[in-house]
């Protein structure tokens, strides 16, 4: 928090701290890397051609602004629940910040537009990423196409079974796609391999992170190319409704989508945050991927945040039906969101989120990506104790066409 | 306090006008009591210095052989304290030969940083390598670490500028460790005038000793480098060979690399002897 104005959204502090988390735990030969990107990313932000270009971008290719849609039958669905709960007066409108609609299909681009800039910027030749369900393997193969740098995607060799279409959309853009066969083969074992590649390739490489976190300045700079979700929202609702929304939802596996659409409203005392992490087959199990709810603070990645470990601090496997969620960690901005109590965190079970996904398939003609259908299983679950006069915001960060086979194969359906 | 093991050890190399040999292995790799029985044997076959790496689930800086070596200790069961518990024992039998933990940070908070460093040094451990610690966070660690006498050794490497090179010196104690490529360990190897004129650039900067590590795998290379550096560091090419011996089920693993550590110490002893020729 700044001491002298009381905002919440003055953070990171200069070494990247957000309270006790955050900072720069990297291997040596990074460091003067990190440090240079800090300052280039201070420099692209003072510059207004930067800012200019990136809107650009965001206008003419990703296609922003996203919708703010008002979703009347799950307002309706929620409000028959309610009333059959005995309370008839309760159902909050709900409205859908609709970033699957942008370019991709999620709201990874926002972020890869922004870096790849800044790659630009800094001279880089090469760029680098890390995914876990794809989407943002895909978002940066696409901007690697975009500018025509060559590009290599690191995944965890399990994560590329249950996501083939991405891995062919990655191939199809021109990118190579690296299996990691390390560790437990998901998103932090690809992490890993990226940075193996990074300090090998430090001279003509920039590394794409793809959610907000990371050694400092990435939690800083992937929040501040998301936040575009959540102050286009600020201005949407205060169009539709002429006020702020009561309650704010998104789903949280880094928290990229989540901090974006949230960051804007830190200061909003009267607005409620919600985030929610995926508990996989419950809190109760060790197969969740809650590293709020079931962490420690610990330091992986580049930085101090929450994490699934071990009473030796090894780190243990996460789980999630979702493979975009499937990570022990998160950023650190969340664990400090957390621990001051500003955002209030739940979860949701691989169960819950496919009910929320069918819902909103059936409600809205809509199909989610799992990620977010855990902020609609939040939803369904909340809304129904909140008055009608009330509003809630949900983030729609990605669709589902990639989950379908995913899905099916839950639902004990083959296709 | 006993005197410190590391000043002495170098001191005593370079009176004998050579440059020490330090040799990794992964504690518990491939399993607690075959890596006891390679501790023992370290010091008979010539390593001056042993760096014990404590195995940590995401070695982000470590190439494969060590990620291996790290999987193959952590699969049998090898915990920090059972870690420090070995170095015990082998201080029963060798209160000379320095010993430096190598690992990331994680396992040390979990452990607890003044736990740990009290822990450390009642086992016997003279300093730590912290991959992922730089200087700017290595606050939570030091005044632990300097309340026990432990030295914190720093790192520098090829992308460690003169701008830079005074940040990571501002605390360094024990020794300085050149990583000589920009890179995880055991991949590419360093050209030899590269590394000579790295350390005569960082022996202008510190009265430290310069260790050399990452890249180095043969007597010849070890050699090489020995010429010039303080100390030459020797890991992947270790761990790569316990690791294939623990794949044949071999029951002569501590033998075998006492072999392997006697070629790399007789040619660091003979470096500068034929340098001079």
């Amino acid at each position: 928090m700044n001491a002298e104005t009381g905002s919440l959204r003055a953070g990171p502090d200069a070494n990247g701290h957000f309270g006790p988390f955050g900072g720069r735990y990297v291997a040596e030969t990074l460091m003067p890397l990190i440090l240079e990107l800090e300052q280039a990313y201070a420099a692209a932000k003072a510059d207004p051609a930067f800012r200019a270009e990136l809107d650009d971008l965001l206008k003419h290719y990703v296609g922003r602004p996203s919708p703010l849609y008002f979703a009347p039958r799950l307002t309706e669905e929620i409000r028959r629940v309610a009333a059959a709960q005995g309370r008839p007066e309760c159902g909050a409108k709900i409205y859908l910040k609709r970033d699957e609609l942008n370019h991709t299909g999620a709201h990874k681009i926002n972020n890869c537009i922004g870096q790849i800039l800044l790659a630009r910027r800094m001279g880089k030749t090469r760029i680098i990423a890390e995914t876990g369900a794809g989407q943002h393997g895909v978002a940066t193969a696409t901007v690697a196409a975009r500018f025509g740098l060559p590009c290599t995607i690191y995944m965890g060799a399990r994560d590329i079974e249950r996501q083939a279409p991405n891995v062919f959309r990655m191939k199809l853009l021109g990118a190579e796609v690296k299996a990691v066969e390390s560790g437990s083969r998901t998103l932090k074992d690809a992490m890993n391999e990226a940075l193996r590649d990074w300090v090998t390739n430090v001279h003509d490489t920039f590394y794409i992170i793809g959610t907000a976190a990371g050694p400092h300045p990435y939690p800083e700079l992937v929040r501040d190319f998301q936040t575009v979700i959540g102050r286009e929202a600020r201005a949407q609702i205060l169009e539709h409704e002429g006020r702020l929304p009561d309650l704010l939802v998104a789903s949280i596996g880094g928290g990229s989508n989540a901090i974006g659409l949230f960051h804007p409203f830190l200061d909003d005392r009267d607005v409620r945050i919600v985030g929610i992490e995926a508990s996989g087959k419950g809190l109760d199990t060790h197969e969740h991927a809650a590293s709020l709810a079931g962490g420690r603070a610990g330091v992986l990645h580049g930085n101090k945040t929450m994490l699934l470990q071990d009473e030796d601090g090894q780190i243990t496997e996460a789980h999630s039906i979702s493979a975009g969620l499937d990570y022990p960690g998160i950023g650190p901005e969340h664990a400090w969101l957390h621990a001051i109590g500003r955002v209030e965190y739940q979860s949701a079970t691989d169960s819950e989120a496919l009910e929320g996904f069918q819902l909103l398939c059936r409600t809205e003609g809509i199909i989610p990506a799992l990620e977010p259908s855990h902020a609609i299983a939040a939803v369904a679950r909340i809304a129904p104790t909140m008055g009608k006069d009330q509003i809630i915001i949900a983030n729609l960060c990605g669709r589902g066409d990639k989950d379908i086979f995913t899905v099916a194969a839950a639902l004990g359906v083959s296709i | 306090m006993s005197t410190d093991r590391l000043s002495t050890r170098f001191a005593a190399c370079a009176a004998q006008g050579r440059a020490a040999l330090v040799t990794f292995v992964t504690a518990g790799d491939p399993d607690l009591a075959t890596s006891a029985g390679i501790l023992a044997a370290l010091p008979g076959a010539g390593a001056d210095i042993i760096e014990l790496g404590m195995p940590f689930t995401d070695p982000m800086a470590d190439g494969p052989a060590i990620q291996r070596g790290n999987l193959r200790s952590l699969g049998a069961g090898t915990t920090l304290k059972a870690l420090l518990a070995m170095v015990a024992e082998f201080r029963q039998t060798d209160a000379a030969t320095p010993i430096v933990l190598m690992g990331y940070f994680n396992p040390i908070l979990a452990f607890g940083p003044e736990r740990f460093a009290q822990a450390a040094r009642a086992a016997g451990i003279d300093g730590c390598i912290v991959v992922d610690l730089p200087p700017e966070e290595a606050g939570e660690l030091v005044p632990a670490l300097s309340a026990h006498g432990l030295h914190l050794v720093r790192l520098a490497t090829p992308t460690t500028d003169a701008a830079r090179l005074p940040a990571v010196l501002d605390g360094a104690s024990g020794f300085l460790y050149y990583v000589a490529v920009a890179g995880i360990t055991g991949a590419n190897s360093a050209a030899a005038a590269d590394i000579a004129a790295a350390v005569t650039r960082l022996k202008a900067a510190t009265p430290l000793p310069i260790a050399v590590g990452f890249g180095v795998r043969t007597p010849e290379q070890a050699a090489a480098i020995a010429a010039h550096a303080d100390a030459v560091v020797v890991g992947s090419a270790i761990v790569d060979a316990i690791g294939a011996a623990a794949e044949q089920r071999a029951n002569d693993i501590p033998a075998r690399v006492a072999v392997q550590v006697g070629a790399l110490a007789a040619a660091v002893r003979d470096a500068r002897k034929d340098h001079a020729a």
